[in-house]
């Protein structure tokens, strides 16, 4: 009964209390010091190779968590919850539908929807600065790309291979950018968008712009041993990075029990004296409330934070999973008593909202994606002689 | 407006599958995300869920059905506010979609005579520019030629960095990188931990992100635990995004075998690297062009793979003293010009065919040696030019005979310049072997000017 022993662990506010997430090994002398908080030393050169002051005691891997613990929901206006209230809902909607025309064949290969984990995207990015910060992920990417307002009738298009999608047809649903966003995409190989993003936060400190890199992972991509060796890097450099593993439960169809021995993944960068954050991925306003906090510790240049956000996913994998490693029982309960979308509906509907405004909000988005859905079934394939367009810049 | 629901393809290669068994009923509310069938193929079962939602107002294909072709309408689904019971089932509700041309995923896949790709595009190198008249020429090391291209180009653009295992602090393992820690400081030139698969995932992230790095691996037999960013994010990632990303970086460090180092640090990965398009791939020979080649890998917009060799690394060639020696990408040079035989090499093969070339001369065969510098894009012009010329031709390759450089010149000289051959295009490499330790075997598994002779005469008709 392999799922009975199954237990989802999706963090409340009241939770954060009484979770403790635990020091550097040392002897009580040096964990009291470390709750106390001595000053840092201060860092002995200025380069960016030698940012890290790795002889402080004064590790606060708490810190964040702490300060997010005491204020989890980020203090939205009705506005702004509206807004995340859209995007949600045009990720889940758009997913729905990218799942419809793949069941028609109008998609191919690989399709993983982001059903589910829709506040993750939304409250993250609506804490970056647009045109300054970037943003990686793996392949699951849709969700990202619509939270950062790209127009889903190019996602579509690239979904269903033709000419006016994001990547001209020649990425597909794992392989999309827009430079324009600074999406960095979108990659296929798993775990590799961490060192790539590792990369673009160099960038950033290089270029002493300010801005800060967001780079996506999940429960099965925390497995690499790259994303290990990018987290030793970007701590030792004090890069601008985010870590942000989506805990959707499953690695495909491994339970996380089932694939890591420390199932805690904000806890992974101790290691590398990275402050961790256990977030609930599943309540938008907690995601946004915890991206406050990390984004200003990364933006004061005190090196990457790794954040969790425990979430779920609906659908299997990939359209062809046909997810047999769960219950529904345990899908339904998760839809039923956490929806990311359902939740800030309700909050909503508190504030005043009606019925009425937020069946408004539905059809408008189905109309968009409907539109999105068209658009893409509709555009020419690409011409043959793109063919060998775009594999190399220059002519040699 | 009533919605068909139609039988869903669940994995890409899906065209039929049995609705086993319907879990709603005729006159049922469906909700977004409730499961509707279940259906089976002959990997996997199903659950088909709803996304919109009304009412289940005909099911046309009822349970246990098999081989339902993908696109068949299988039930008519009553919007909100709609009849259910005025629903009727689609004209053609048994009539699978379908494929029109243009449109779906298998466009193009079955055409009865096949399909036809578009030329792929013939690169044009441009020739080496001229050396002014009047130019000097000093002899520099090959090491140094590196490290000066490096130094050049930091300066003219400070977006260009450097990082690796050893580079700063240790002036490098093989000192290529020495004295770039003086003068541009750690922000620019960054020791690494021993991280390959990391540091060149950081790397190919910074030159996404705009800026120029050069990537040095301490040889290139350590970058195959990072080949995975050098192919997959590096390479490939300007197609698939359509040309939006572009990724600068340049891979370099010594490739190919050193002296007495055993098997798994001694490997030519050319012909490796050469193999994917979205790569350049540059293994020049002497000081002079891996200057000029150095500066213009760094220069270019697209990554590429710059295998240099650690024997060649203290060898001292002449060097033309020019403000800015850059060199063109993907043009072979002529080493040595000859009328008997063409000896086509790269790398430290070329010395070696230089040597041969030597010894053919003693013995009355006029020998042309061509460095190809460039492994990709080759450059075929000057190949069949020389074939055309020589009627005969051989490759000289320091690595293994398999799938190598040297059998993609041979099939380039069989598709395009049969018809001028007086002999079979022969190739000399090292032994199809690991590299062994012991100095007898080593010497006897790498190629050496003896062997080149030896296959020049055969071709010649001269053993």
């Amino acid at each position: 009964m392999q799922n009975a022993r199954f237990t989802l662990r999706l963090v409340t506010a009241s939770d954060y209390r009484d979770r403790a997430i635990p020091l550097p090994r040392g002897n009580e002398k040096t964990r009291k010091q470390a709750l106390a908080r001595s000053p840092k030393k201060p860092a002995t050169q200025a380069a960016i190779t030698s940012g890290a002051d790795n002889t402080d005691d004064d590790f606060a891997l708490r810190s964040l968590q702490e300060a997010h613990a005491k204020a989890p929901r980020y203090d939205a206006s009705t506005d702004q919850m509206l807004a995340y209230y859209e995007q949600m809902l045009l990720i889940r909607r758009f997913e729905e539908k990218a799942g419809q025309l793949y069941g028609l064949g109008l998609i191919g290969g690989f399709c993983h929807l982001y059903i589910g984990q829709e506040a993750v995207a939304v409250g993250l990015q609506s804490g970056l600065q647009e045109g300054l910060d970037s943003v990686i992920t793996g392949y699951r990417d849709h969700g990202h790309m619509l939270a950062y307002g790209i127009d889903p009738k190019v996602i579509m298009a690239e979904l269903t291979g033709r000419e006016a999608g994001i990547s001209r047809g020649k990425g597909g649903s794992m392989h999309m950018f827009s430079t324009e966003h600074k999406f960095y995409g979108g990659h296929g190989i798993v775990g590799a968008q961490v060192s790539l993003g590792g990369g673009l936060a160099l960038a950033h400190k290089y270029r002493e712009d300010g801005g800060l890199c967001l780079a996506y992972f999940g429960d099965g991509a925390a497995n690499q041993g790259q994303v290990y060796e990018t987290m030793n890097m970007a701590s030792l450099w004090q890069l601008p990075i985010v870590f942000v593993v989506e805990n959707n439960q499953y690695a495909m169809g491994t339970a996380v029990r089932r694939s890591s021995a420390e199932t805690e993944f904000y806890r992974r960068g101790t290691a590398f004296r990275i402050p961790g954050m256990d977030v609930n991925g599943m309540d938008v306003l907690e995601v946004r409330g915890a991206a406050e906090v990390a984004f200003k510790h990364v933006r004061e240049g005190n090196g990457p934070v790794l954040m969790e956000l425990n979430t779920y996913r609906y659908r299997g994998h990939s359209m062809s999973d046909p997810a047999k490693y769960r219950s529904r029982e345990e899908v339904q309960d998760v839809r039923e008593h956490k929806d990311p979308i359902e939740g800030l509906k309700k909050i909503l509907l508190e504030k005043g909202k009606s019925e009425e405004d937020l069946k408004a909000i539905d059809k408008a988005i189905r109309a968009r994606v409907a539109e999105s859905a068209d658009f893409a079934e509709n555009s020419p394939e690409p011409e043959a002689s793109e063919l060998y367009t775009d594999v190399l810049v220059g002519e040699y | 407006m009533a919605v068909e629901l139609k039988m869903p393809a669940l994995s890409p290669t899906m065209e039929e599958g049995t609705l086993a068994r319907w879990l709603k009923q005729e006159g049922d509310e469906i909700t977004s995300g409730d499961i509707i069938a279940e259906i089976e193929t002959d990997k996997a079962t199903m659950e088909f869920e709803a996304v919109d939602e009304g009412t289940l107002a005909k099911i046309l294909i009822p349970e246990g059905s098999e081989n339902v072709k993908v696109g068949t309408v299988i039930a008519m689904l009553a919007g909100e506010g709609e009849d259910a019971g005025a629903v009727s089932a689609p004209a053609a509700a048994d009539e699978p979609v379908a494929d029109v041309p243009g449109e779906g995923k298998d466009v193009g896949r079955e055409e009865p005579g096949g399909v036809s790709a578009p030329d792929r595009p013939k690169s044009s190198p441009k020739a080496d520019p001229e050396i002014p008249s009047g130019t000097s020429f000093t002899q520099v090391s090959v090491r140094e030629a590196l490290r000066d291209a490096m130094a050049e180009e930091m300066r003219r653009d400070d977006r260009v960095f450097v990082m690796g295992e050893e580079v700063a602090e240790y002036q490098g393992a093989y000192k290529v990188t020495q004295g770039l820690l003086d003068e541009f400081g750690p922000k620019r030139v960054i020791d690494t931990p021993i991280t390959e698969y990391g540091f060149a995932g950081i790397g190919t992230g910074a030159a996404m992100g705009g800026l120029r790095p050069v990537v040095e691996f301490m040889t290139f037999n350590f970058a195959m635990q990072a080949i995975d960013h050098i192919i997959n994010s590096a390479a490939k990632t300007n197609y698939m995004s359509g040309g939006q990303m572009r990724c600068p970086i340049v891979f370099r460090g010594p490739n190919g075998a050193a002296s007495r180092v055993g098997a798994q640090h001694s490997q030519n990965y050319g012909p490796w690297y050469a193999s994917v398009p979205g790569l350049i791939v540059i293994a020049p020979y002497d000081s002079s062009d891996a200057k000029g080649l150095m500066k213009a890998a760094i220069r270019s917009e697209d990554p590429v793979v710059f295998l240099e060799n650690e024997l060649v690394y203290g060898r001292s060639f002449d060097v033309p003293d020019l403000d800015d020696h850059v060199l063109p990408i993907g043009k072979a040079r002529i080493m040595r010009e000859g009328s008997d035989v063409t000896i086509v090499s790269y790398s430290i093969g070329v010395g070696l065919a230089l040597d041969a070339a030597e010894t053919l001369a003693g013995e009355g065969i006029d020998a042309e040696v061509i460095d190809l510098r460039t492994l990709r894009p080759l450059d075929t012009d000057t190949i069949l030019a020389s074939l055309a010329k020589t009627n005969r031709l051989i490759i000289a390759e320091e690595g293994w005979p398999v799938c190598s450089i040297a059998s993609e010149v041979m099939a380039v000289c069989m598709e395009q310049g049969f018809d001028h051959l007086d002999a079979p295009v022969l190739r000399v490499t090292d032994e199809d072997v690991p590299l062994p330790y012991a100095a007898n075997l080593e010497k006897l598994a790498l190629i050496d000017a003896p062997r080149i002779v030896a296959a020049a005469k055969k071709v010649c008709y001269k053993d």
